[in-house]
């Protein structure tokens, strides 16, 4: 009798086909597709229970993208730009889930800019993904918002206008969370949506991910030759979970130990000169230094510990609010007789 | 003058609990505080009164005007002229003064107004409102607030509003701050002194205690429909500052803190949020209803405009969510303080592409409370946005109305599939329509079965709540979905149809336009011998009885207020084998309905019937 082949299982005893979803039908080669791989390797080494998270988006090719991974998780796909209002309500009516966030550069630094920056002030409990790759895919090619001042695009215009930078800003707006990676490198990118995932508050996580259609020609700064040439961690990166013991293999001194939300740690290992990601004037300083200097920054480039999240702000029970029956939403007959009383 | 003079004129006084007040001041002054004191005080003394508050769009400075009517038969519209004037506001004094009649009774702020007493046959009372505020009270703030009062004081004395019960309103209403109660009684006081000292009445109005009112409560539109939100189990509200709808939102807020916050934590069984933004407001609205809480936002016109997009998601996708729209003036900006019935289309077509949306139309306070509560089983019964429309004549005025009841309605959840329910099950399929009534079983994130999860999109999507672009799918999803709101009218509340068998007329109308025909009514049938039957739509789709009224009337006038024959429109569009029988009374200035406008219209389209 043939043996079945065992697939190796995660710590709540699931494999790695119960994290993924349909067939990506995005280009082959995209960097949204390596991102896809990213979430679905986090979870499940994180052993997350995928009926435990809520995947949410907007519209673009990086929105669609929560159908290709994590099957077993409920998903919306709400209108563009508007993912950050679906994920605010779904954290009040149920604060027991993770929303994990997947946006575009077109969905969050142009329509849903607005959203973008009051998810960030409210300290929204989300994984805010931005899959940036300066310009607008699906429509064929247009300039995204963070597309680089001066940049050609796919039919070699110039780009007229300035790029957000959403990290810089999402800083400036009272982040409690804001890191950069790249699509091509999994590694990092795997450790800063682990750390995105265990933050509590909105973890703002832009990536770089190359348009291989209509940004990834010579001229593109979104694209992987420009990115494997100008990327410059910040720190190397290694995350360790809460359920297992923190190894330190590098010299004392060389290592940030940051402790997440439930207990997970983020072990940054310092590249070059003393950098602190706790240091919010010295976050917009690198940035903006890197910036002159023609570089992309990744890693965790800025953090808060013990923010509350909004929800948590709103003082809203353990019970999540979609639960309350009508005996916690109805008052007693007493005290609602007692309020009619005073109109009068 | 003597104490006893005015007693006398009292006795004498032939107009009794029917006339109107009008107070022409100016808005920021404090002078709703002391309107409202004028009219719960009527209220109290049993008289039926109503009250409109016309007031700017503005913080401080510009012209409002409040009416107060005392009438009994009951009626609640506004009155083209008001029988005794308030002026206080130098700032409308020209065009207040075109007002006076023969007849009309002025008091006016003296010194302060330059009154002509030129109107013959009108009667003048100079009295000093602001002097007398002015030489009593230090604080300028407290001068201004209490000029209002004073004016209050003496038409307490002149109209006979017993004194007692003005105390206990000032009492009341400011039990939580006691420092003011002093003041207001001392204002009142020096009002209600300087008439008996100083006039002589030489008007035939009076109030007198009368038993309509008594046990009523004073409540505004806006707060009996945020205790309807409260009541039928809220539990997330997200919503946007916008005139007239702000004070429902924030209404449940203060509800919210006596019936849903434990003391011990402070921690509340709902979540109100303050949005960037009426689209953020819809959105977190949307995302908490997909998630399984009773959601709502509350709005206006200009906010449904921008929640458009979002609400036909909704539809499609089959989301819960209720949207409160308290309608003012529109197209655009239009007349923010203003009322109007001009979203009646908007809401039930509410975004692009094939959409038809739940509409509920409350035109009472004790509508505005039930229906609203109410709202929530539809929405989450149907899996659709339901809209609840009032307008700001409901919402922002003062009414007289009958206790509110407990609302002991269990919560009807709808179509929800639990864990257990699905451990039974093979599969999950979120839009297939299993019971054939169109409405399908759904999950909530969060639910540890591995056949919960399906993908919500506002994409084209097949039974599975797979992604597709086929043809006969989207059909099929479109046409179920029709189904499903076309069945809907049995979850609705019906019609409120007064039947006449000497009628051959039927009236129809629509929320707040209510008040207008039941005075029409009565007028067309004292005055002119007409007899009328009369059917309140409450709710969108139509109920068969619309139908079946209008094919019992030999023609039917439809009343609401806008322009452009909103209600009667739709009416038309759906029951097209009875459209000749449909005729439009659509009128709209931005005022409360009046009953002439009805009366005029219907005698004009039966002159031409007969």
């Amino acid at each position: 009798m043939p043996t079945e082949i065992q697939m190796p299982t995660n710590r709540i005893g699931l494999t790695k086909k119960e994290y993924q979803g349909l067939t990506t039908t995005l280009c082959s080669g995209c960097g949204h597709n390596s991102i896809t791989s990213g979430i679905i390797s986090a979870c499940y080494d994180l052993g997350i229970h995928p009926h435990q998270l809520a995947k949410l988006s907007g519209i673009g090719c990086s929105s669609k993208t929560p159908a290709y991974f994590m099957n077993r998780s409920h998903g919306f796909n709400a209108v563009h730009g508007r993912m950050p209002s679906i994920a605010t309500g779904v954290e009040v009516a149920n604060r027991t889930l993770i929303n994990l966030g997947i946006s575009g550069d077109g969905d969050s630094a142009s329509i849903g800019m607005g959203q973008f920056i009051h998810a960030i002030r409210r300290n929204t409990n989300l994984v805010y993904i931005i899959e940036n790759n300066g310009t607008y895919g699906l429509t064929k090619g247009q300039f995204s918002a963070t597309a680089d001042y001066e940049a050609l695009d796919h039919y070699k215009n110039i780009n007229k206008y300035q790029a957000l930078d959403l990290v810089e800003l999402a800083i400036i707006c009272g982040a409690t969370f804001a890191a950069r990676s790249f699509s091509g490198d999994r590694k990092q990118m795997e450790a800063l949506i682990k750390a995105a995932i265990a933050h509590n508050g909105c973890a703002i996580l832009d990536i770089i991910s190359p348009c291989v259609t209509f940004n990834d020609h010579k001229e593109s700064t979104k694209g992987y030759e420009y990115m494997k040439e100008h990327d410059v961690p910040l720190e190397e990166l290694g995350f360790v979970p809460s359920f297992e013991e923190i190894k330190v293999d590098y010299q004392p001194g060389e290592v940030k130990d940051i402790e997440l939300h439930d207990g997970s740690h983020l072990l940054l290992k310092k590249l070059k000169e003393e950098y602190d990601p706790t240091d919010r004037k010295k976050a917009l300083e690198t940035i903006s230094k890197a910036k002159d200097e023609h570089q992309v920054l990744t890693g965790l480039v800025f953090f808060k510990k013990n923010m509350p999240s909004h929800h948590e702000l709103l003082k809203l029970p353990e019970t999540p609010l979609k639960d309350l029956t009508d005996k916690e939403l109805k008052p007693s007959h007493e005290d609602f007789a007692t309020l009619i009383k005073t109109f009068n | 003058m003597l104490y006893t003079d005015l007693t006398m004129t009292a006795q004498q006084a032939k107009i009794i609990n029917n006339f109107s007040v009008k107070v022409a001041t100016t808005n920021g002054t404090g002078s709703q505080s002391a309107n409202n004191i004028f009219f719960k005080s009527l209220v109290r003394m049993g008289i039926h009164t109503s009250s409109k508050n016309l007031f700017p769009s503005n913080i401080q400075g510009l012209p409002t005007w409040f009416v107060i009517r005392a009438c009994p038969k009951e009626y609640n519209t506004m009155r083209q002229t008001a029988e005794v004037w308030v002026l206080v506001n130098r700032g409308s004094l020209e065009k207040d003064l075109k007002e006076i009649k023969k007849g009309t009774v002025v008091l006016y702020d003296s010194p302060g107004l330059e009154v002509p007493q030129t109107v013959e046959g009108a009667i003048y009372y100079p009295l000093p409102f602001s002097k007398l505020s002015r030489e009593n009270f230090d604080k300028p703030r407290l001068r201004t607030l209490l000029t209002n009062v004073v004016y209050v004081g003496c038409l307490a004395a002149l109209f006979h509003i017993d004194k007692k019960i003005i105390y206990e309103v000032i009492h009341d209403t400011f039990s939580e701050k006691p420092k003011v109660i002093d003041v207001n009684l001392k204002a009142i006081e020096l009002g209600y002194d300087y008439v008996q000292k100083n006039i002589q009445k030489k008007d035939p109005y009076s109030y007198k205690p009368d038993t309509k009112t008594l046990g009523k409560m004073v409540i505004e539109g806006n707060q009996a429909s945020a205790l309807g939100c409260v009541m039928g189990g809220a539990s997330v509200v997200a919503w946007y500052p916008i005139t007239p709808a702000s004070s429902l939102s924030e209404n449940i807020e203060k509800f919210s803190d006596t019936f849903r916050k434990d003391p011990k934590t402070g921690k509340r069984n709902i979540a109100i949020i303050q949005a960037e933004d009426e689209i953020a407001a819809i959105g977190m609205a949307i995302g908490a209803g997909w998630a399984g809480a009773r959601a709502m936002t509350g709005t206006s016109g200009p906010g449904i405009s921008l929640m458009n997009e979002f609400i036909g998601l909704a539809y499609y996708a089959e989301v819960p969510v209720v949207i409160c729209d308290v309608q003012r003036v529109g197209p655009s900006t239009g007349l923010p303080t203003r009322t109007q019935q001009g979203d009646i289309r908007l809401c039930a077509f509410a975004s692009h592409g094939d959409t038809r949306h739940i509409c509920l139309y409350p035109g009472t306070i004790e509508e505005a409370y039930e229906i609203t509560a109410l709202s929530f089983d539809i929405a989450e019964r149907l899996q659709t946005p339901v809209f609840v429309l009032t307008d700001l004549e409901l919402g922002m005025n003062l009414w007289t109305a009958t206790p509110l009841k407990y609302w002991e309605k269990p919560y009807d959840r709808g179509k929800v599939l639990s864990k257990e329910d699905l451990d039974k099950m093979k599969s999950f399929s979120r839009y297939l329509d299993s019971d054939g009534d169109g409405i399908c079983y759904r999950t909530f994130p969060g639910t540890p079965n591995p056949h919960a999860a399906y993908f919500t999109r506002g994409t084209g999507h097949n039974e599975h709540s797979a992604y597709t672009e086929d043809n006969e799918d989207y059909h099929r999803i479109m046409m179920r979905l029709k189904k499903k709101i076309d069945l809907s009218p049995k979850y609705l509340p019906k019609p409120i149809i007064e039947e006449n068998k000497k009628a051959k007329i039927g009236i129809i109308s629509i929320g707040t336009s209510h008040h207008a025909v039941v005075e029409a009514r009565d007028e067309l049938s004292s005055k002119h011998g007409i007899q009328t039957r009369y059917l309140r739509i409450r709710a969108f789709p139509f109920h068969e009885e619309v139908l079946t009224f209008i094919h019992q009337c030999e023609w039917v006038m439809v009343v609401e207020q806008n322009r452009d024959e909103q209600l009667t429109g739709i009416l038309r569009n759906d029951f097209t084998e009875v459209v000749s029988k449909i005729h439009a009374c659509a009128y709209s200035d931005g005022l409360p309905l009046r009953p002439s406008i009805v009366t005029d219209k219907i005698l004009e389209v039966n002159s031409r019937a007969n």
